[in-house]
């Protein structure tokens, strides 16, 4: 099984759902390509979407919500082999 | 001779020595936040020393070269990648015609600074390149890069070799907690005693929201103000007073909560009291800080204040001397 871990692609704070109220971007299991969004990143009053950086399954997310990340910090994990997704 | 944007990072902007001489008309200086790291790029590569570089804050751009052309990096360490592969920071490197310059994330420090040989040819603004994006004025179009952007070139009179590599004892070190030196006053005297001392004894930390105009701290106790009946022209808030000119570096405290630390792309002047002034030599520094990292605030005299700006004077004359 191949594996990506994802990290942050700069420091702010992690994101997991577009607002308090809504579901999670994604959760272990979502199927993902590289148009999914997987959270947004805010620093310098900016909220970034972050996007998955493979196509494929989450094994895991790594990074809570509202987590304070610095940059290179693993945010989550995709199974890319294709086999599930 | 053009460079093509593809990805632009967070917030990239061309940046130089600045405009000086307009901030009484409201026009702030602008200009490479990290002074001395974007002249050191400058040297480096045999440039005029405050030729016009991109400012890359927390984040680099993604950045197509349509011709060859040698840059170099200072500041913030984030690994350049020509087509993918590595190769050093603050080092000249030659990116051939059609290649892609991108970065892998930032490591430590906070902005990146881009030189390239001849500098960013963007036009000038009363006598400066900068980007002054709150006013939108200089740099290209007066704004951060958009993909898609073109970035034009000055034709080089002289350029550095490939390979050319800053001394390793001219590096900057970067940390994850600072000190910030501070000139107190001049209205630190409408703070309470306890509100004085307690400023400088917390560790404050970085706001995510700190950019180019301001650095926010928070995390630290909210410091009183003593009472007062607010004179004519002055707000109802403890922390007003009557308008007044606000320099580069003087930390308001907006209702006591949290303060800001005022940086090259600031407002004027206004109504908040300001409590002391970060000195000239350290707001280098804090365009090097992260947000959510952590600041002691140090008060030294005015003469601290000027010896070390004496030191950092010799720290670029050292830069000039190496690379010159």
């Amino acid at each position: 099984m191949s594996q990506l871990t994802q990290q942050a692609p700069f420091p702010g704070v992690f994101y997991r759902r577009p607002s308090p109220d809504s579901d999670p971007f994604v959760e272990p299991g979502s199927s993902v390509d590289v148009n999914t969004t997987i959270g947004l990143l805010e620093v310098m009053k900016q909220f970034v979407e972050i996007k998955a950086e493979a196509a494929g399954k989450v094994l895991e997310v790594r990074a809570d919500d509202e987590q304070v990340l610095e940059a290179g910090d693993d945010l989550l994990v995709i199974d890319t082999s294709g086999e599930g997704a | 001779m053009s460079i093509e944007v593809i990805k632009p990072g967070l917030a990239t902007t061309v940046q130089d020595g600045g405009r000086s001489g307009h901030y009484h008309l409201g026009i702030p200086p602008s200009g490479a936040m990290d002074q001395v790291s974007m002249r050191s790029a400058n040297l480096l590569l045999g440039n005029p020393e405050t030729a016009a570089v991109l400012e890359c804050a927390l984040m680099g751009p993604e950045l197509r070269f349509h011709d060859t052309l040698r840059v170099a990096t200072g500041g913030a360490e984030m690994v350049p990648k020509i087509d993918g592969v590595a190769c050093p920071n603050h080092e000249v490197i030659e990116v051939p015609a059609g290649s892609v310059l991108s970065f892998d994330f930032v490591r430590a420090g906070a902005r990146l600074y881009l030189a390239v040989e001849g500098g960013f040819d963007v036009p000038e603004r009363l006598g400066s390149r900068s980007t002054y994006a709150l006013g939108s004025l200089g740099g290209l179009d007066g704004r951060p890069l958009q993909p898609g952007d073109r970035l034009k070139v000055v034709s080089a009179e002289r350029c550095a070799d490939a390979g050319r590599s800053l001394p390793e004892s001219l590096r900057p070190v970067y940390h994850k907690q600072y000190e910030l030196r501070v000139v107190p006053g001049i209205y630190d005297h409408r703070l309470t005693p306890a509100a004085r001392e307690r400023f400088y004894d917390e560790l404050w930390s970085v706001g995510s929201e700190a950019d180019r105009i301001g650095y926010r701290f928070k995390g630290g106790t909210p410091l009183e103000f003593i009472e007062r009946e607010p004179p004519f022209g002055a707000g109802d808030d403890p922390s007003n007073i009557v308008d007044a000119c606000y320099p580069i570096g003087s930390i308001q405290v907006p209702s006591g909560s949290e303060p800001i630390v005022l940086h090259r792309d600031a407002v004027s002047g206004g109504g908040y009291a300001m409590i002391g002034t970060v000195i000239s030599a350290d707001m280098d520094l804090i365009g090097q800080i992260q947000p959510h990292q952590k600041v002691r605030f140090v008060p030294v005299s005015l003469d601290q204040a000027l010896e070390a700006r004496g030191q950092r004077s010799r720290r670029l004359e050292a830069l000039r001397q190496a690379l010159g």
